[in-house]
């Protein structure tokens, strides 16, 4: 007869494996969500079920447009943050002057897209994940599978393209509050023109500055979608487990979010 | 007349992760008949609709739906027959971000490439059939459970559809809404000729629409008949399920201190 102590060691030996399969399990998903998201918005329409444009606007106007006023609340926030912390550090050099290469660089590379894309992740991602989820659990999704509305084609590409093309937008405009806010902060602080600063910024930065930015927006759009979309698809148990997919799709996709960033910056500047 | 066969299920066995659910069943469901899925909990009824309606996929067997496999058919042909098939799930299972109406009108947005304005026509007149004519512009969330019920029919046979499914169609109405509904089902089938799964354990429902009966029991078919061969039945399940009589299991000792101690034997 089989005792205890092995069935425990057994047990955290299943756990481990456990663990294992799921994770392999979820990166396979978010593999086979984007396939199919790719079939559908370009096979789709040839096979007379194209992805509904208007709910691709509703979902831009509902991402980008009224994410617009919190993005521009933070975005100059962290402008004028960087225009203080970095005339305080270059004071002691005495190259205060400098600042404007500083504020440029830090919000085009890093900060702009940055925080949009964790602004977007708790907005975003959650609701995904909620609105998902919600519907697994009324047996929404399973009510469009039989009408034969496919649920990715009918609720995620939408928010695909939708992401794809106003993170990038937001993050543009993140860039810009950011500039404007660290611009207004010299003004005061060091008495530098409003003129004297773009031109400044003007010198500095250069195409690949603002694209090194884009291109990890559009990578930070695809991970929220994903990352929201399984979530809320492999809910489990009722409003509860629709709390706790929306809480991990948030942590999940800032985590990624943040280590993506890494690499990229890591890549993108060798 | 020979009668045509809508759907048949040929040896049919499914798992849950490693659990078996359903256990080689064969059922055939002719065409323009009701047919009542009976069961207690567990005994796998939701299970074997689930796949009908072809959401999971068997370990092995066959489901034929209007002469398709759909075990094996194409996404092309998935996608053709489920356009001849409306299913009304328990909760409704209505789109909550839209109206009532615009939910009975997606199936016709999605398939059919008609005018707005018949739409509109067709959903009215599928609303009006089933008892809610001009509470269109409701949500999901402003109806009673019964109106939710009668809605998700209503979009389930807004495409006309030869088949027809219902889950727990009276779970949670009250008699009189439950029976309302019970009349809108053999009215669908005799006007519209559908053929209809129901999935139930309400006893009255069953008796009143059934043509036939199945009686399914841990994954396995008792019996599949007339409603009078199944109250004559003598197999003490049927019997226990008919006459709401708790069931006597004889248990394994050895077994059953197993698992309260949670010990592995295998």
């Amino acid at each position: 007869m089989a005792n205890t102590a092995g069935a425990g060691f057994r047990g955290s030996v299943e756990n481990i494996g456990r663990g294992s399969l799921s994770l392999i399990d979820e990166f396979g998903y978010y593999l086979a969500l984007v396939v199919e998201c790719l079939y559908w918005i370009f096979v789709g329409p040839f096979k007379r079920q194209p992805v509904k444009i208007a709910a691709t606007f509703e979902q831009m106007v509902e991402i980008g447009m009224a994410a617009l006023p919190i993005v521009f609340i933070l975005s100059f926030s962290i402008g004028v943050m960087l225009a203080i912390q970095g005339i305080h550090t270059l004071k002691q050099f005495g190259a205060e002057e400098q600042v404007v290469l500083g504020i440029a660089l830090s919000v085009m590379r890093e900060f702009g897209p940055l925080i949009t894309g964790i602004l977007v992740a708790g907005r975003t991602g959650s609701a995904l994940a909620a609105k998902v989820g919600t519907m697994q659990v009324n047996q929404e999704i399973d009510a469009l599978r039989v009408m034969g509305i496919n649920p990715v084609r009918y609720l995620v590409c939408p928010v695909v393209i939708a992401m794809l093309v106003m993170l990038p937008c937001l993050t543009l405009f993140a860039d810009l509050a950011a500039m404007f806010g660290g611009a207004v902060y010299c003004k005061l602080g060091l008495g530098l023109s409003y003129v004297a600063y773009s031109d400044q910024a003007a010198v500095f930065l250069n195409a690949n500055d603002i694209l090194q930015g884009l291109i990890k927006s559009v990578v930070f759009a695809v991970i929220i979608t994903l990352v929201g979309v399984t979530n809320g698809f492999s809910v489990l148990g009722g409003a509860e487990g629709v709390g706790r997919s929306t809480t991990r799709a948030v942590v999940l996709s800032i985590s990624y979010i943040v280590l993506a960033d890494m690499t990229f910056t890591y890549f993108l500047n060798r | 007349m020979a009668k045509k066969v809508a759907i048949e299920v040929n040896q049919l066995v499914t798992h849950y992760g490693p659990r078996k659910i359903l256990d080689g069943i064969d059922l055939e469901i002719n065409e323009r008949e009701i047919m009542i899925i009976m069961g207690g909990s567990g005994s796998g009824k939701s299970t074997l609709l689930r796949h009908l309606l072809g959401l999971h996929t068997p370990t092995s067997g066959t489901i034929k739906l209007l002469g398709t496999d759909i075990t094996t058919a194409t996404a092309a042909q998935l996608y053709e027959l489920r356009r001849n098939m409306g299913v009304s799930f328990q909760g409704g299972a209505l789109l909550s971000s839209m109206t009532v109406g615009e939910n009975v009108r997606l199936p016709l947005r999605e398939h059919a490439e008609i005018a707005e304005e018949t739409i509109g026509f067709m959903a009215r007149l599928k609303l009006e059939l089933v008892n809610l004519g001009g509470f269109e512009h409701l949500m999901p969330s402003e109806l009673s459970g019964g109106m939710v019920k009668r809605a998700a029919l209503a979009r389930a046979i807004v495409m006309d559809p030869e088949l027809l499914f219902f889950d727990e169609p009276s779970a949670g109405l009250d008699p009189v809404a439950a029976s309302e509904l019970d009349d809108l089902i053999l009215k669908l089938r005799d006007s519209l000729n559908m053929t209809i799964v129901v999935v139930t354990h309400e006893l009255d429902s069953a008796f009143k629409i059934a043509d036939r009966i199945t009686v399914l029991d841990q994954g396995k078919i008792l019996l599949s008949d007339s409603v009078e061969a199944v109250k004559e039945s003598e197999i003490p399940r049927v019997q226990d399920l008919l006459n709401r009589r708790s069931r006597h299991e004889e248990i394994d000792p050895d077994e059953y201190i197993n698992r309260l101690t949670g010990v592995i034997t295998d």
